[in-house]
């Protein structure tokens, strides 16, 4: 028996040791970690593992069972590669940021109480935003607050549902939680921001393509996956899901259409395969949660292998707009076949994985008689192929000559695609293994004949209609520009709140100024300066007037009664009586 | 020079003849495709499933309606200057 660690401890120990390690050993630690870690993951029991008194309360840190192990195992796997993938990179932090990353993922997804789990939840954003801000673009800086910010207010919102659900249960177990009540509203939109809902998911198509070449392989994989983790979790069977999902796999394959950006074409269909998983969850249903969570495993490897593909012709050229590029397969044969392969993935071509993963949660919603649901799906899966399996490949690789002529992707780039490309292959091809590490049974056989035959008419004249739409000129050409989405309230929200905190606070500002500093202060100013002597004259003059005092006289007793008081040499007299006054007044008033 | 040299190889679908054959597979295809429902036993959970050819028309239809209303009404609305957020 092997003694084990807790998952996540491994790669964020490992991760902080990066910086440590130099030379040529340094790519051998870095890809050493997922191994290690990977041992030591299969050498834990399914069971409850590392439970820590902290204060009251219990923290779990290895709640191992098949759900969790599933994330377990695909994080491993998509750290192997993201790292593969990234090891020509010299910049350590971009490597201590993935890493404490896939360790904080890990953590989130064996985490068994809500402490521990949201504090690794928070750590995803923390340790992300490094992999944005490592770009180290004007426009990486602003994508990274807008991420934190977003972030943060998710956050918030968690963190307060918690506060009230931990209140009202008395326990901090993290299990099945299911809405009912503020509280739960609470978690369940602060779940949401990570996992993009509608409305919700523009940090992700704003921060995901500023990111840095290989950050945004680790970002693909991880935030989102966990916020499906958690509701996996937390809300199986909540009906708003399944709306939610449809709508996810719906809105953004409108926007793929005209981006111009690729891999920002790539962050809205991600938002589109989350979709599906968060329908499946939504039905709840176990062949629904099944297919979720398979879709998950393949989403993480034929997502990363798109954008690896896209990060490897941004490497060599410089450039990601579909304006920019063009005819690159002369070149770049073999970053293309992968691309291919990710692309029929994600278009769930048989015989490539997403066809084994996302037809379950079709089927699901087939089997639960959700017309509308099951029509939405199906328009998302025509759709995905259209920007996803066509779009990318072509604008990339083939479409017009662009006339550059790049080398082909480094060695370890390739390395990564041809293991994420041959995964997608060999899990579409056979899905046993797959099938067998799901959490519920599976009694599901996706190659029927029906099935394979609908779906390949579904793309095949999904891609005649591209083919037709380009031929006559009414494909809408790749334009340099950008589309408003649902940030648009913030990023131009916040100049309104900058205005109008603007005006209010530094006009209050303006006010006070000339009030307490321009008036009163001179006018206090001249009163302290003045005000002894006024009150004497205001006290003398009556009596001189009536002892017969006028003209000069009175003039020259004023001068120089002022003067006495101005140096403060007036006679002892008038300054006793002015006490005594001033005494008498004093006790006339108590 | 060499640049010059380079630039004149030609690659697989620099020829036009290579496009075309791609094409016509492609086309070739898609007729087989809509051939072999006839001899395919459908088992379907809704009634238009067993309708012929309703995959391969639902996928036709639904992509010109995506990209006509991504055309037509998302970009007129959303498109801005690509300095809009500056």
């Amino acid at each position: 028996m092997i003694s084990t660690v807790p998952p996540a401890f491994i790669f964020i120990v490992g991760g902080l040791l990066v910086p440590f390690i130099k030379g040529k050993w340094k790519s051998a630690y870095l890809l050493l970690i997922p191994v290690i870690g990977f041992v030591n993951l299969i050498s834990i029991p399914e069971g409850t593992h590392w439970v820590v008194r902290f204060l009251d309360w219990e923290l779990v840190f290895g709640r191992i069972d098949r759900l969790s192990l599933l994330f377990g195992y695909i994080f491993h796997l998509i750290s192997f590669i993201a790292l593969l993938y990234a090891l020509h990179v010299k910049d350590d932090l971009q490597h201590v940021a993935g890493l404490v990353y896939a360790g904080s993922a890990l953590g989130v997804v064996f985490a068994g109480d809500i402490f521990s789990f949201f504090v690794f939840w928070e750590m995803l954003t923390v340790s992300s935003i490094f992999l944005i801000w490592s770009r180290r673009t004007r426009a990486a800086l602003g994508a990274g607050y807008r991420y934190l910010l977003v972030h943060a207010a998710g956050g918030l919102c968690l963190l307060a549902g918690i506060v009230l659900h931990v209140n009202q249960t008395g326990s901090i177990e993290f299990g099945y939680i299911g809405l009912n009540g503020l509280a739960t509203y609470f978690i369940f939109i602060g779940f949401g921001i990570n996992c993009a809902w509608p409305v919700l998911h523009t940090w992700l198509t704003d921060a995901y393509p500023e990111a840095t070449i290989t950050g945004t392989i680790f970002m693909s994989a991880f935030t989102t996956k966990c916020a499906v983790y958690a509701l996996a979790r937390a809300f199986p069977g909540t009906e708003a899901l399944i709306w939610i999902g449809a709508i996810m796999t719906g809105f953004p394959i409108f926007y793929a259409v005209i981006e111009n950006d690729l891999r920002r074409v790539l962050a809205y269909s991600l938002i589109n395969q989350v979709g599906f998983m968060v329908c499946g969850i939504g039905i709840g249903t176990a062949l629904a949660i099944n297919g979720a969570v398979a879709h998950v495993f393949n989403d993480v490897l034929f997502k990363a292998l798109l954008f690896m593909s896209m990060g490897a012709i941004m490497y060599r050229t410089g450039k990601i707009n579909g304006t920019a590029l063009g005819g690159l397969y002369r070149t770049m044969p073999f970053t293309c076949i992968c691309c291919m392969v990710g692309a029929a993935s994600i278009s769930a071509f048989p015989l490539f994985s997403g066809f084994v993963s996302k037809s379950m949660v079709m089927d699901a919603a087939a089997k639960g008689h959700m017309t509308g649901i099951w029509f939405l799906l199906l328009f998302a899966s025509a759709g995905v192929f259209h920007h996803a399996g066509i779009k990318i490949p072509f604008f990339a690789f083939f479409g017009h000559d662009s006339g550059m002529r790049p080398k082909e992707a480094p060695v370890n780039m390739l390395l990564a695609m041809g293991i994420a490309a041959f995964l997608c292959i060999f899990i579409g091809s056979f899905p046993g293994p797959l099938y067998s590490l799901l959490p519920y049974p599976v009694d599901y056989v996706p190659y029927t004949a029906p099935h394979v035959l609908g779906q390949t008419q579904l793309l095949f004249f999904s891609a005649l209609a591209f083919s037709l739409l380009l031929l006559s000129g009414i494909y809408p050409g790749e334009q340099r520009c950008v589309n408003l989405d649902s940030d648009w309230f913030y990023r131009k929200g916040s100049r309104l709140f900058y205005y109008i905190m603007d005006r209010s606070f530094n006009g209050l500002c303006r006010v006070s100024e000339r009030v307490f500093v321009g008036g009163l202060a001179g006018s206090l100013g001249r009163v302290s300066r003045d005000g002894a002597t006024r009150a004497a004259l205001l006290a003398m003059v009556p009596s001189w007037v009536i002892t017969g005092a006028s003209g000069e006289k009175l003039a020259h007793k004023k001068a120089s009664l002022r003067a006495a008081l101005d140096t403060g040499s007036s006679p002892i007299g008038i300054s006793a009586a002015i006490a005594t006054i001033f005494l008498i007044v004093v006790f006339l008033l108590m | 020079m060499e640049e010059k040299e380079q630039n004149k190889k030609k690659y697989l679908f620099d020829n036009p003849r290579n496009v075309n054959r791609l094409l016509r597979c492609f086309f070739a295809s898609l007729v087989v495709l809509l051939i072999i429902e006839f001899f395919v036993h459908k088992h379907p959970h809704f009634p238009w499933e067993g309708w012929l050819e309703f995959y391969a028309v639902y996928g036709f239809v639904a992509c010109v309606a995506l990209v006509l209303a991504a055309k037509y009404i998302l970009r007129p609305i959303m498109k801005r200057r690509e300095d809009y957020y500056d």
